[in-house]
């Protein structure tokens, strides 16, 4: 019992995201007993409840491909991004998007199998795609990222059982597991691009709570997506992790024995780093 | 933004390694820009659609700009007669069309996928399905249908839901006698696809298309004896 216990502390991030990630999935999905679905639409604009939202980078494709405004997608863009501002961005990625259940497999199986292999791609890389994305778009008159994206082709396609769709999928996973290490989300995604400069000031953030408990042993760092975000952290150069690219996953958080790391609402304005006050030793 | 860890491997690598690395990134980039390139092209909107939309839809081009692709007027179809283009469809992706041969518009009169659709891609300005404009039914098969060999099917005029305006029987005369030929009025009619749907034949004497397909589009030059 003891024994479970801990090991749901220790995965409580995990299961937490695994839940709502399978729970948006089923929202779409399961017919409910009355009929009809607890959300209507699929990821680019969908309706909870009888409001409306609506994917900003999707949105942005469609206006520069020369869209004229509707109300209702206006409106549900507004609430989904001042929502991912205020947070965080990239909350999407590890929360509500249903590629990072693959990408994730393929990062589980990665570390099971002792996979090295990987080939350095930048992470400029998925910057470029999303400018060529909304250039494209601009040029070409149609929503260019939409024409592949995975994560609407997920729902599209792949829950029809499209041969498709379970393509693009399977390229996905292998790519991740033999090629790079998060290669998909953390090097190519646009999407995860964008909802990291949308959500550059998000205030929810991992926060190095007693910087005297964190015994440097580097687990953290090793299970992020994203390493280079929590770099300054464990340098002790900084107090939070402020980068846009951290997804809010948590994963740092179940790794940390000691308690060193939290995540904290901070409205605090995140000036020049002026040093932390250190307790105890190193 | 090179991840700090591979920095420190760099230094002890061979320039030889180096170059390779650096090769191999370049290739890698031009083939993803490659690829997705060619995907956008090939996903570019025609001119006119290939596809019937639903009604409401905007001018093709416009269409494929405004519609996110969201499949909300889908699930509010409630006879279910629309998909989102697949991959392997003749229409870009994700956006929604239906077949007239298997499941033509029925023309609710409160119109519901138009007002579920989020974008105005499907015009919230349609409130009268009657003017709707999914396309146009044209007769195609003047050596097939039935009415041409001088029997009197009319199934086609028979179901259209605007009998008698959209499509009506026109007689003419030849060699036969008098034939009752089904003829469309293409300002009446909505290209809800029943006509297509209920033709007796194997595959449809009577087709639904698109308007610019129907009715082909005038060229700029100055035509007929002037
Ligand atoms: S810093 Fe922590 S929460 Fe942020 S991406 Fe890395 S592991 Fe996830
Ligand atoms: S008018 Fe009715 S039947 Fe036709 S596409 Fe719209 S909802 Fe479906
Ligand atoms: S509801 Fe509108 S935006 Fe959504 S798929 Fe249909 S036409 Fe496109
Ligand atoms: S498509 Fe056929 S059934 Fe529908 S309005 Fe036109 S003529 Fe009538």
């Amino acid at each position: 019992m003891r024994q479970l216990q801990a090991m749901f502390f220790r995965n409580r991030w995990l299961f937490s995201r695994r839940i709502i990630q399978l729970l948006i999935i089923a929202a779409f999905t399961v017919e409910l007993p009355a009929g009809g679905y607890l959300a209507q639409g699929n990821l680019s604009s969908s309706v909870w409840f009888g409001i409306g939202l609506t994917d900003p980078y999707i949105w942005l494709q469609s206006l520069l491909a020369g869209a004229p405004l509707g109300k209702a997608a206006l409106f549900g863009v507004a609430i989904v991004a001042v929502f991912y501002l205020l947070l965080g961005g990239r909350i999407y990625c590890s929360w509500v998007c249903p590629i990072n259940l693959v990408t994730d497999l393929s990062y589980w199986v990665r570390q099971k199998l002792n996979i090295k292999s990987n080939f350095t791609l930048s992470k400029n890389i998925r910057v470029t795609i999303l400018m060529l994305s909304l250039l494209l778009s601009l040029l070409s008159g149609t929503l260019a990222w939409e024409a592949i994206n995975p994560i609407t082709l997920f729902q599209r396609e792949l829950m029809w059982g499209s041969v498709a769709g379970a393509t693009v999928l399977a390229s996905i996973f292998l790519f991740d597991v033999l090629v790079t290490r998060r290669g998909w989300c953390g090097h190519v995604c646009p999407v995860g691009a964008f909802y990291s400069e949308l959500g550059r000031e998000g205030r929810l953030r991992v926060k190095a709570t007693q910087v005297g408990a964190c015994g440097g042993c580097a687990k953290c760092i090793k299970v992020c997506p994203e390493p280079h975000v929590l770099a300054p952290v464990i340098a002790k150069k900084a107090t939070f992790v402020t980068s846009g690219d951290c997804t809010r996953c948590g994963a740092c958080l179940d790794q940390c024995s000691t308690g060193a790391l939290a995540m904290r609402l901070s409205f605090k304005k995140q000036g020049k780093f002026k040093g932390i006050p250190v307790v105890g030793g190193h | 933004m090179a991840d700090k860890t591979s920095a420190a491997a760099e230094v002890a690598e061979p320039e030889r390694r180096k170059v390779f690395r650096k090769i191999f990134r370049q290739l890698g980039v031009a083939t993803v820009v490659t690829m997705f390139g060619k995907a956008v092209l090939d996903s570019r909107p025609a001119r006119a659609a290939s596809v019937l939309r639903p009604p409401g839809a905007l001018p093709e081009p416009e269409f494929n700009a405004a519609c996110i692709r969201c499949g909300l007027c889908v699930e509010a179809c409630p006879y279910d007669i629309l998909h989102l283009a697949r991959w392997s469809d003749p229409a870009p992706t994700g956006t929604p069309y239906f077949v007239a041969r298997e499941d033509p518009c029925r023309m609710c009169t409160d119109i519901p996928c138009a007002r579920a659709c989020p974008t105005g891609a499907l015009s919230p300005l349609v409130t009268d399905i009657k003017k709707a404009d999914m396309g146009v039914a044209v007769l195609v098969g003047h050596e097939t249908c039935l009415n041409y060999k001088g029997l009197t099917c009319s199934i086609c005029v028979r179901v259209c839901p605007i009998i008698g305006e959209a499509i009506s029987l026109k007689p003419i005369k030849n060699e036969r006698g008098v034939l009752q030929i089904p003829t469309v009025d293409s300002n009446k009619c909505t290209g809800c696809g029943t006509c297509e749907k209920h033709c007796v034949l194997a595959e449809a004497a009577i087709r639904v298309l698109p308007r610019e397909l129907g009715l082909g589009v005038e060229g700029a030059q100055s035509v007929g004896r002037w």
